[in-house]
């Protein structure tokens, strides 16, 4: 095997994993549009507030790890419900501005918040896996990258199926389709819309403890959250495995460009061939590969 | 604006459409014409006319958001890029041709306008929120793309000191001169916008905001005129970019990243969409909140936290606080500051023959 093809296989590898990592963040956003056609701008804050109550819950208050993550699970849930509460259920039936506006506010909140209240400092976030890439021929893979993939892989398998056979999920497919007509069938709109927002914050939770083991936790967590909207856009906004899809090919493709460009032009490849990436595919195929091709046209 | 108009009733269409809806209202212009440009500059102290240069700045560029946003109801998450094109190409004019400020004033809006129109192309196929992620993207390509050629950017700091402005042989250049310099682009942008939004092609913004389909039907068309929203909305981004440079002395991307943007698209929400007041009470509100927040700080924060923790909370706060209006304003009164102020003036509108 020449050099030239184990560089190639390296950044091909980073990037499969690195994009399911994407794809877990993006989960959050997919979720949150197919239940209650609501964007999330403030999908990399959830998984920065995560992070931190993790980290801090294990650095100062000492819990153990499994602690710490079923607080963080279930601060984001609680977190969810009351945000749906609190500020979305009033912007049900207003333009789209409102609600991109809303989460961008809220983006602002928590990133004020996050300093605030957990502290400044970059924190660790520990995980009980070693630190040592496995090496197969030319590739390195760190294990934490191999853990956010798994993880990854197993709860979009299950939110996949959550929507596809549960009643829950069947309900809300049937919210998302049509709210008056889903309502008229005796289903309450409102508790799923909570749901929706509870379940993106379970996946934001896992989300930063993934990515907060990977960077560190601070306030620069959030930007992860850019990367979210080329993945979404690739995949279509509506669709689980648009959001798998879309991760690969945003992970990948920034990946080999990083590698090829980066040399050429000082960094900072990787945010930008994805918004490339992203404009051409809002001009092919808004809809995205798998999303639902009702997009309104003028 | 603040003039009361018991008894007054409009017969003409041309009437009701009038810049001065009454006589008087000429002298309430008159005596605010007579406040900002003579009693505010000669009474305040440099600092607070250096706080003041930066409102007047903002009101520019809320004005041009606010035409593509309130009017023609086309989000934009790109504002703030649109103006570091008109700051780099004006910087860039001065530096290697040298030419004088009002060209590159002008240039620098035309590129902006340019660049904001090939943005907009997106717009004719998309809307809503597809459109505003659209934006966003606009906004990162340009601020990469400004930062990373260095033809454009001229060096490693991406920054470009520009030489002051100056009419005839007389350099402007104490914040006295600057508010004037600023003051007098401010009326023209007040009034021009005043003009747009009340003109044929305001009319088609407006039709296409709240019904496009019907917009197109009655034989609008929706492809030009969008097109001339993002256009007209960015020739005002470039040239806010391009008195800011000039203001500032210097071009620098990281004055108009993606934060900005943020910034006006709070001052029109708080100020109020489709609403030239409420854009100018918005620039104003959204300027003067972190100096509020800072002088606050520094006078009362000493009482409940130690020094260090009040300088580290200061700019979490105004994060917060600006976070929190958006939200509160989005909620409780999404016509925003707008819609108070006509509140209280209608209630003295016809006061006291309340009916």
């Amino acid at each position: 095997m020449s050099e030239e093809f184990g560089f190639f296989l390296l950044l091909l590898s980073n990037g499969v994993l690195i994009g399911l990592m994407y794809s877990l963040i993006a989960l959050g956003f997919v979720l949150v549009y197919k239940a209650t056609d609501a964007v999330n701008f403030a999908q990399g804050e959830f998984v920065m507030i995560a992070g931190l109550v993790v980290a801090l819950a294990m650095s100062a208050a000492g819990a153990p790890l499994w602690a710490a993550i079923i607080l963080g699970l279930a601060s984001m849930v609680v977190f969810g419900f009351a945000l749906e509460r609190v500020v979305l259920r009033k912007l049900i039936g207003r333009p789209v501005i409102a609600v991109v506006m809303a989460t961008i506010g809220l983006a602002s909140i928590l990133r004020g918040v996050g300093p605030t209240f957990f502290g400044a400092g970059t924190k660790s976030l520990p995980l009980p896996i070693s630190d040592e890439p496995f090496v197969i021929g030319p590739l390195f893979i760190p294990p934490i990258q191999l853990l956010g993939a798994a993880v990854s892989i197993v709860f979009i398998t299950g939110f996949g199926w959550f929507f596809l056979w549960s009643r829950k999920g069947i309900a809300m497919r049937a919210v998302a389709d049509n709210q008056q007509v889903a309502m008229a069938m005796g289903i309450n709109v409102e508790r799923y819309f909570g749901l929706a927002w509870a379940m993106t914050g379970i996946v934001s939770a896992l989300g930063g403890i993934i990515w907060g083991n990977l960077l560190g936790v601070d306030v620069n967590l959030s930007l992860v959250g850019f990367k979210v909207f080329p993945v979404v856009i690739l995949g279509g906004l509506d669709s689980i495995p648009g959001a798998v899809v879309g991760g690969l090919i945003v992970g990948i493709v920034e990946n080999i460009a990083a590698g090829y460009i980066d040399p050429y032009v000082g960094g900072g490849t990787k945010d930008f061939v994805p918004y490339v990436l992203m404009i051409l595919a809002l001009m092919i195929r808004p809809y995205g590969i798998f999303g639902k091709r009702i997009i309104e046209r003028v | 604006m603040f003039h009361r108009e018991s008894g007054v009733l409009k017969t003409t269409y041309e009437a009701d459409m009038a810049l001065y809806p009454l006589p008087i209202a000429r002298w309430t212009v008159a005596a605010l014409a007579v406040v900002f440009f003579a009693v505010i500059p000669l009474a305040l102290h440099q600092y607070y006319l250096s706080i003041a240069n930066l409102v007047w700045i903002a009101v520019i560029g809320a004005l041009g958001l606010n035409i593509l946003v309130g009017y023609t109801g086309q989000v934009s998450i790109g504002h703030g890029a649109f103006m570091s094109v008109g700051a780099y190409t004006a910087a860039n004019l001065a530096i290697r041709l040298g030419s004088p400020w009002p060209v590159n004033l002008l240039a620098g809006g035309l590129m902006a306008a340019l660049v904001g129109a090939v943005v907009g192309i997106p717009s004719l196929r998309i809307k809503g929120l597809y459109l505003a992620i659209a934006t966003l993207a606009g906004q990162l390509i340009i601020e990469w793309t400004i930062n990373h050629v260095t033809f454009i950017s001229g060096g490693v700091q991406a920054s470009i000191d520009v030489p002051r402005p100056r009419l005839g042989s007389y350099v402007l250049s104490s914040q006295r001169e600057m508010y004037y310099f600023l003051l007098v682009f401010v009326v023209l942008a007040i009034v021009g916008t005043l003009n747009l939004v009340r003109s044929r092609i305001g009319r088609a913004f407006i039709a296409i905001r709240d019904q496009d389909i019907a917009a197109e039907i009655i034989g609008i068309n929706i492809f030009r005129y969008k097109l001339l929203a993002f256009a007209i909305s960015s020739f005002y981004a470039g040239v806010t970019g391009v008195l800011y440079t000039y203001y500032l002395g210097i071009a620098n991307y990281e004055q108009f990243q993606i934060g900005v943007s943020i910034d006006y698209l709070a001052m029109i929400i708080i100020g109020g969409l489709g609403s030239i007041l409420g854009s100018i009470f918005g620039a104003f509100f959204v300027t003067l909140l972190p100096i509020v927040i800072r002088y606050a700080m520094e006078a009362f924060g000493g009482l409940f936290f130690d020094p260090k923790t009040v300088l580290n909370l200061i700019p979490n706060l105004r994060l917060m606080l600006f976070g929190a209006l958006i939200i509160f304003f989005l909620i409780v009164e999404p016509e925003g500051l707008n819609r108070l102020w006509r509140n209280i003036r209608n209630y003295f509108r016809i006061w006291p023959f309340a009916y």
